[in-house]
Parts: structure tokens; sequence; C-alpha cells
């Protein structure tokens, strides 16, 4: 049979805000366990929440860019149940009333089409702390620095219908929210964690399947890897005449498993209500338009303005576009490299390559862009052979704070290309070839341009690698057809 | 109205409360007993009427995105029933 | 020395005719001789306060003092004192010192009012007559095994004894107004937000307000004054100018506009209570007050909306208290579970454990339509029904409390009487209003309190009434035997 597959989101922001949600406690990440966890965010008794501004803020420019209606109201309830890492025995979330209500974002799927994905709303929360299961004794040790930093969750409609639509979701909101400034985009240090809904039903049947949810996946590649394997698990279970139970599942992407989380002796209820701490907070029309003029340019404008401005193609305007710290690289780069193709190049290629490779992202790229530029300048001004840019690069990837002419001279990069200096350099080997010169003048056209070959070797070795082939081979050409 | 065993130690569950046969008979009664008390409600016509969660109806207040808070991990965690490295310690969490 | 009003005894720091030291001295004195007996104080504070009071006493004499400066007080112990216990009266904090000052008690502080300790009080404020106390009952000094209201009867006690001039307390459902009528002091809770609640352990959110507990209603406008105003920690608290309510005391209160709520004087009324307050409302008579009836329709359903809001956000609130970073944690828990459900069976008592199970209840699915939503439209009704009356008058009367104090023991197996305590006090929670409670009369014996209710942050009018009332009256004079 064939099989739909029906795919939601809910997505786990977490915003850069100096301080967390409702304590101005510092959010920076790394600090010694509990040294970021004030009375607030502990719950000592008679502690109060009171809320963030930027908080608000940053939920506000999300909604904006997906073309979401603004709540002007939002309202904070108690989700409560006991967990170690939830200090108040409650979390402290938006349900009824959202901040961010319905919106869409659009992605490109297969070739150049574009596909509407709905967003549900999206809500202001606090996240919980850390569970530390190494062993303490056979105790967990509980680590709140992370406690009550502010998140916003993002739940789209169900409206992804592969593994692929849903990674290029992901990549784009990834963009979005790096783009404003709202999150620092770290997947490995949990700054976007997703859940997703996973359900599947007979091609072109109406009815929706039951679903699943696997939560906290934390890498785009744990994300596909995780819905492959739902949907085999659930394909399997349905065409062996079995149910699927509703469930949230956990998908361990080392060893490619999923299980259901173990069910707890009570089914949840989380008794949700208004937070009585917190009266409703509205936020008026100054405050939307005032964030509305904050709104930096976005990726789709982005890759527009990169395509006119610098020529790129599409696919090369689409890459460096995604994020703000691909873009804002390749701009700084250009500035100094002049040559935007070029440029666009060794940032896609040699560079792109090289931080895959060390497991790095262009965020701590060791060669700064400008740096990246002053060497693709070298090369478009026929100072470096593309061979000298190879080792300029490797050279600025082990410690870029020289300059790229001081590499260059110090490895002896650069390239001779004084015509009057290049041409005495090829009387003075020619001198020494008469046979092949003899061999040349009889040969026809086409066996000519081969045997060029064997003069340019011997031209290379006498200008030590120095002389710009280009150039040597015009002379070495004009000199050979001359006489 | 009145509140069964199971509910009551559904309830107590929910609320992480361990109880005994014994509170949980009494409970048993009082629980159902205040319940009837608030079943008056039910007497109130609240078609139209909007809920109150709050007395002033005001809205709140928001704050600066300015660190205020130092670290005072000694101070906190010298009231601690069990800590080690600076962590607070519990039973083993399965998940 | 003992038997005066803090206005009192602060002319008498300012003219010399006595030293913090030595006042805190003989209070320290009279807790030390009596309160083994009223069990009034969790905590007692002698060198803090000694120490503190010295400090008030150079305050003094370099010219930097207020008119709380050397004063002796106290805190009900629902209030978090930097290094000092906070037990909220239960198990559960017994051990629980914090590192921090709630608001009131760092203003009161800098003020350089001198705390000589803690007062007891009903578990996490859960009560009416102070017995769930883990440190045991406190008794009602003006007799023997009588209660002295709750929960704030620790507070209330200490001052009708003159163990202390003034404390603060708190009040959710009526926890300040009640134990001030049953022990014949001046108890005021301010409107809803007027006084910060950061570092006053929670009972229910959305109620709970601090307030004082002192001889004289002058005595409440000098506590306010300082206690009152906007805290950036609680977002609840209101960003309203305080005025000075010691500057309106002595208004005139002809051709005030007194209301008579008529379901507070129905039939049912203790006919001795109706006529120990209909005769403090002729003293307000012969003070030129127009008195009226009025109607507050909704004023039965307040019990019931009460006792489904409060246990609601309370069974939340008390979800910190889990064993984990602070207070009492069970021996040797077996797992986790067994760690959060006997922690809390073990340090919870019986009333607060009630009111948990009850507030998870009305929040739980099936139930919460029923119960928390139609509480909170019967909320707004009751709020309506204040807001029609004061378009009508400026204050409004009736009894503190159905009868005078009752005896230990007597309510303790029966959590429904015990609620009815309330009838009079529950509904200004509700709404959120200023209300105060005044001694007006007795009977056997026992104190009666007459309660004013105001409009939203009309504490000045309030404080003017009764300050007026205690002008041609003597009951917040008297002292028990």
């Amino acid at each position: 049979m064939q099989w739909d597959v029906v795919i939601g989101l809910e997505i786990h922001v977490q915003l850069a805000t100096q301080t967390k949600l409702f304590s101005g406690t510092s959010t920076a990440y790394g600090a010694e366990p509990n040294t970021q966890a004030s009375a607030v965010d502990l719950a000592m008794p008679g502690t109060l929440p009171v809320p963030n501004r930027e908080a608000f803020r940053y939920a506000t420019l999300f909604g904006l860019a997906v073309n979401a209606e603004i709540n002007q109201r939002s309202v904070f309830e108690r989700k409560n149940y006991f967990y170690p890492d939830l200090p108040k025995g409650y979390q402290t979330t938006q349900l009824a009333e959202p901040i961010v209500g319905p919106g869409r974002v659009d992605i490109a799927v297969g070739d150049g089409e574009e596909k509407m994905v709905r967003i549900h709303h999206a809500h202001l929360e606090e996240d919980a702390g850390k569970s530390l299961h190494e062993d303490f004794h056979g105790m967990t040790g509980i680590d709140l620095n992370r406690a009550g930093t502010p998140l916003i969750e993002i739940v789209t409609e169900p409206d992804l219908n592969s593994a692929e639509e849903a990674v290029a979701f992901a990549r784009k909101l990834h963009g979005l929210v790096t783009s404003l400034g709202i999150c620092d985009g770290d997947l490995s240090q949990g700054s976007m964690r997703f859940d997703v809904n996973v359900s599947v039903k007979p091609h072109g049947s109406d009815t929706l399947g039951t679903r699943t949810e696997t939560k906290n996946l934390n890498s785009f590649r744990f994300m596909e890897q995780a819905i492959h394997h739902e949907v085999e698990r659930q394909i399997d279970i349905l065409e062996d005449g079995g149910e699927i139970v509703q469930e949230t599942r956990l998908y361990n992407g080392d060893r490619d498993e999923s299980r259901s989380m173990r069910t707890k002796e009570e089914a949840n209820d989380y008794r949700y209500f208004p937070c009585p701490d917190l009266l409703p907070v509205e936020i008026d029309e100054a405050f939307i338009e005032e964030t509305r003029r904050m709104m930096p340019e976005l990726p789709d404008e982005r890759r527009a303005r990169f395509q006119k401005t610098y020529g790129l193609s599409d696919y090369d305007a689409d890459l460096l576009s995604a994020s703000a710290d691909t873009a804002g690289y390749f701009e700084k780069a250009h500035s100094t490299g002049g040559d935007a193709k070029l440029v666009a190049n060794w940032i896609l290629g040699e560079l792109s390559g090289r931080l895959n490779s060390e497991d790095r992202t262009i965020g701590d790229c060791p060669v700064a862009p400008e740096k990246l530029g002053d060497m693709v300048a070298r090369l478009t001004d026929d100072t470096l052979s593309s061979k000298g840019a190879k080792t300029v690069f490797d050279r600025l990837w082990d410690d870029d704070s020289q300059s790229v002419d001081a590499i260059i001279d110090a490895e002896g990069l650069r390239q001779v290309s004084d015509t009057g200096e290049l041409e005495a350099l090829v009387d003075s080997v020619l001198a020494d070839m008469p046979e092949q010169i003899e061999q040349y003048r009889e040969a026809d056209p086409k066996k000519r341009k081969k045997l060029m070959g064997g003069f340019m070797g011997p031209l290379m070795k006498a200008s030590k690698g120095q002389g710009n082939p280009k150039v040597l081979n015009e002379i070495l050409k004009k000199k050979l057809d001359e006489s | 109205m009145a509140i069964s065993r199971d509910e009551i130690e559904k309830v107590a569950l929910l609320a992480r409360i361990k109880t005994s046969d014994e509170e949980a008979r009494s409970l048993e009664s009082n629980v159902s007993n205040i319940l009837d008390l608030v079943d008056q409600l039910q007497s109130a016509d609240t078609d139209q009427v909007e809920p109150l969660a709050h007395p002033l109806d005001a809205v709140g207040q928001l704050r600066d995105d300015t660190v205020t808070e130092t670290n005072q991990r000694a101070a906190f965690q010298r009231i601690a029933p069990a800590t080690e490295d600076g962590l607070y310690l519990v039973p083993q969490v399965i998940e | 020395m003992h038997d005066k009003s803090i206005a009192e005894l602060a002319r008498d720091l300012d003219a010399g005719h006595c030293s913090s030291v030595e006042l805190t001295q003989q209070f320290l004195d009279r807790i030390e001789q009596q309160d083994r007996h009223l069990n009034s104080f969790i905590t007692v504070t002698p060198e803090a306060a000694l120490a503190d009071a010295k400090a008030a006493d150079e305050r003094r004499a370099n010219g930097s003092a207020t008119p709380l400066t050397g004063i002796p007080f106290a805190h009900k112990d629902i209030f978090c004192t930097n290094g000092v216990a906070t037990t909220c009266g239960s198990k559960m904090l017994a051990n629980f010192v914090p590192p921090y000052d709630a608001t009131v008690t760092s203003r009161l502080r800098d003020t350089g009012a001198v705390c000589l300790g803690k007062t007891n009080m009903d578990e996490f404020a859960m009560g009416s007559s102070t017995e769930s106390s883990y440190f045991g009952a406190t008794l009602n000094p003006w007799g023997d095994q009588r209660v002295p209201g709750g929960s704030s009867g620790g507070s209330s006690a200490a001052v009708a004894a003159r163990l202390i001039p003034g404390a603060t307390a708190t009040d959710t459902g009526g926890s300040i107004r009640q134990p001030a009528a049953l022990c014949g002091v001046t108890g005021l809770k301010p409107t809803y937000g007027r006084v910060s609640r950061y570092g006053m352990i929670a009972f229910a959110s959305s109620l709970d307000q601090a307030g004082t507990m002192t001889r004289t209603a002058e005595d409440s406008a000098l506590m306010l004054n300082t206690m009152a105003g906007h805290d950036p920690r609680d977002a609840t608290s209101v960003s309203r100018a305080v005025p000075d309510y010691t500057a309106t005391l002595n208004e005139p209160l002809k051709g005030l506009r007194v209301g008579l709520p008529s379901q507070y004087f129905s039939d049912d009324l203790n006919p001795a209570m109706a006529e120990q307050v209909n005769a403090a409302i002729r003293e307000y008579e012969k003070l030129g007050a127009e008195v009226r009836e009025v109607s507050l329709p909704n004023a039965d359903l307040a019990i019931a909306a009460y006792y489904v809001i409060a246990p609601a956000e309370a069974s939340a609130n008390l979800s910190r208290f889990d064993g984990v970073r602070y207070g009492y944690r069970c021996e040797n828990p077996s797992d986790l579970m067994d760690l959060y459900t006997r922690t809390r069976a073990e340090g919870f008592g019986s009333e607060v454990k009630r009111r948990i199970l009850v507030g998870t209840y009305a929040l739980s699915a099936g139930y919460y339509d029923a119960y928390y939503l139609k509480a909170q439209k019967v909320r707004r009704l009751i709020q309506q029904d204040f807001v029609n009356a004061f378009s009508e008058v400026d204050l409004l009367m009736s009894p503190a409390t159905p009868s005078p104090a009752f005896r230990i023991g007597e309510k303790t197996d029966d959590p429904v009487q015990m609620y009815l305590e309330d009838t009079f006090t529950i509904a200004i929670n509700l709404a959120g209003l200023p209300a105060m409670s005044i001694p007006a009369g007795q009977i056997d014996g026992m104190p009666v309190g007459l309660q004013l209710i105001g409009n939203y942050f009309e504490e000045g009018r309030l404080l003017n009434a009764a300050h007026q009332f205690q002008q041609v009256t003597d009951w917040h004079r008297q002292t028990p035997a």
C-alpha cells in the first residue's frame, strides 16, 4: 500500500535575552552549575516573577517575520507537574492567549517550488533546568542555571509531508530566528529543540492517522532520521494489521532506535490556570510598530538582494543568504575581495568543506572574512595563482593575524607578471631547447598545442614557480610562432 | 457533591501527597463536605459573566532586560537538603 | 510604657523619655514572662533586636529618625527575614532560614523599626484559629482556652497582650480582620496590590495582602506609610502614589455616607453581636455619618467562590515544597516519587493537605469549568456588587466575625464550621478592597470587632473613620486582665 506522511512540528527556540523570562538572572551559557539560579529561579518561598520586556520584543519580532497576528493581550498560565528540574512545580507558559497567533512560512520544496507551512501559534514560556544523570552515588544532580530561560514554542499545523520538508522548514526557521537576532541558533547547546508529530494514512485518504510525538530532537540530522524511523515503524505496524498508540516517544540518534516514554503512574493532568502572580500583559500598537522598525533583513529578502546586487546564481544566493552568519561573512569578505562569484566559490567550497570536516560553524571560523577577501583580491589581480591561494588559505586557517601579503611574501607565492623579465626568461630557456623548437615548428596546429606543455614545465621550473603561467604562455606562444 | 475514595487517591497522587488509609477516609468525608459548601456556586447565573482572575482587572508591568542578580549559590545551598559539586541531589531520575 | 501606642512611644523616644534599647528590653522581658503561656511567637531574636535598638538610638541622636525608628514590632512568620527562621507555621519550613528579606521586612528595617521576632500563625495562613500551627496553638489573652483567631493569631494575641506595640500580618480571606476582632485590636487589610507581596510566602496569590495589627488606627497609618508602595519585584503591586495616611486622620466625618449591607445584618446574626455592632454604628451617627442600607446580592456566594479559588491557587503555590532545594525532606527516600509524596505527607499538616487536594480537584480535567471557572465568574459578580454599593456610599460597615472568640478545639474537627468564621470578611478579598476591624464592644468579656470596608485605595478614608471612632470610644484601650 502507498502511505501519505503527515508531520507537524513544535519547536522550542531559546531567546537570546540577557536575563531570564521572570528574573534578572544572567542567561549566559556555560556557567558553573546553579551559579545563575537566583531566588526567583529556585522558587524560594515568597519570590515572585516579573516578565522581561525584551522577551516580548523578540516574540513580537518573530510574529511579524512570519506574518502572524500579534495578540496585544497575552496571558501566562501555570502548567502543573512535578519534576526535579522544574523548581516551582509548574511551568509558566501561555495557552489560551499566546502572544503570536496564526502565521505562515514558505519553504522551497523540490525544484524551485514553494510550499506554505501554516504556523498555528507561538507562545512564550520558561525553560526547565537540567538533570545530570552521571553517578552521584545513585542520585541525580540538578542544575537550575537554565531554569527560567525564555523560550518561544512555535507550533505548526500538520502541513509537512516528508522528513525532507520538515528539515527544510526547520532550516528555514533557523535562518529566520538567527537573522532576527532573537536566538543564537546553536543547536549543539540546545538553543533550538524539535518535537515532531508524525502520522501516516493510506494514500489519498482524508482521515488523519493516530499520531505519535517524538520529543527533544536537537539536530536537523536527528530530526530527519527520527521521522524516517517513525514513519517506517508506523507503516510496519499498520501493514502487520496493528494499531498506532498515541504516545510520546524518545529517539536515540546514535542507535537509530526509539522507545515509548515510560507511562506515568497517572495520566498527565496539567491543571492549567491563569498565573495569579502575573497579570495579563498588554503591548500596545506603538510597541508593535517600534518592533516592526527594528526588523532586520530576512533571508528571503536577502537572497533577492544577493542575486540582484552581486549577480549570484540562485544556488549561491540561496546558500549564502540562509543564515545571518553566512550572509554576514559573505558581505564582509566581498567588501575586501571584490569579485562576488569568486568570494562565493571560496566560501561554499574550500571554507565550507574545511568547517564541516572540523565540525565548526561559520560563526567560529578561524579565518576572518576580510582576510579571505584580501586573498581573493590577490587572486583577481594575478598576484596569486590558485595553487598559491590554497597555501595562503591554509596559513590563514592556522593563524589569521598576519596579512595576506605578508604570507605571500613569506611563502614566496608572488607571481612574476612583468613581461620584460619573463621574456628574458623564455629566451634563455628556449636557447637550450633547439630540437624541441624544431619539432614544434614542423607540427600541425593541433599537435603544436600539445607540444606547448613540453616548454611550460621547464619554464615554470626556471621561474621557481613564480612566473604567471598565463603571461608565460602568451610570451612562449608568440616567440615560437613568430620566427 | 461527594468525592469517591478513588478520586481522593487520584488527586493525592497528582498533588504528590502520600495518604494512609485512615487519612484517605477522613479526607473523603471532609473534602466531600467542602465540595457541598462550594456547590452553592452552581446556583449562580453566570451566563453573560466574564471570569475575574484578578481583583483589579489590571495589566502587568514589564521589566528591562538587565542583569540584576548575582551568584549566591553558597547561601542557597547552605539551606538545601542534599547537594554535591554545586548540584542539588535527588533520587535517580529515570526517563 | 508597654500600654502605649506606637505614636505615643515615638513621641517618648523623640522627647528622650526613654531609649529604644530600654523599650526593646522591656518588651523582650514581657515576651519572656508571658509568651510561654500565650505562645504568640515562634521565634524571638533578643540579640539582633537589642543591636537594632542601639543603632536606632544612634540614628535618633543624629537626627535622621523616622516615626518608626526604634519602635519594637514583630513580623508574622510568613514574611521572609534574612538570617532568621521563617517557618510559615509549618513543619515543612521549620528549618528554613531564608538568605533574603521580604520587601515589607526590608522597608521596616530601613526605617529603623526594631524587629523582636516572628509571630505564630495557622500553617501557611490556612485557618481561622492559629490552631493549625506546627508550633502549637496560640491562646487568646482575653480568655483562657479561647482561640485568638487566625491565621494572624500570633500577631493579634501579641499586640492584645501588649507584648509588642505593633505587628505585620497578612489577610487572604480575613486573616487580619478576624483575629483583630477576636483579640480586641485594630487590624488593617489594604487594597490588593497596595503592599508588596515579595518575600511573603504565598497562600493564594490573587487574594493575599499584607497589612497591620496595632492598638490604634493612627498606628496602622504610621505602619502603612512605610509598607505601602510599588515594588519592582512584585508585578501585581500597584504603582500609584502613596499618600501620608496620618494626614487625613482628623478629617471630620460629617456627611460620611455609610452603607450597611443587608446580607450582613440578616436574622441569622447573633443578637448579642448585632447589639454591639449597632451601638458602634450609632456612635458613627453621632459623629455625623449618614447611615443607609445597601445590598450585596451575591454576598452569600463568597465563601463558596473563595473555597475554590484559594485552594486552587494554593495547590500550585505549594508545589515548590518538594524536599529538593530547601525545607523538610523525608528520611531515606527510595525513589523520586517517594521523595515527593512522603516529604509532602510528612511536611504538611492536615488542613494544608485538605486544601491542596480540594484545589487540585477543582483544577483537574473535567472539573475546571464547573468549579474554577464558575468561581471566577461569581468572583466578578461579587466585585460588581461592591462597585455598585460604592456608587452610593463612602464606606461599608458590618460585624467582623459571626461571634466572639470560640474555644480551642471547638471547630478543629469540622473544617466547614471553621470556614464560616470568614462569612463577613471573605468577599472583600475576592473584590480586592481595603478593610479594617476595630474594637467595638464586648460580649461576656470577649472583644467584638466592627468591620469597615472602603473603596479601592481609600485606606486614608478608612483610617480616618477608624481614628475618629477611637477618639470617642475606648474599646481599643481596654486590655485583657
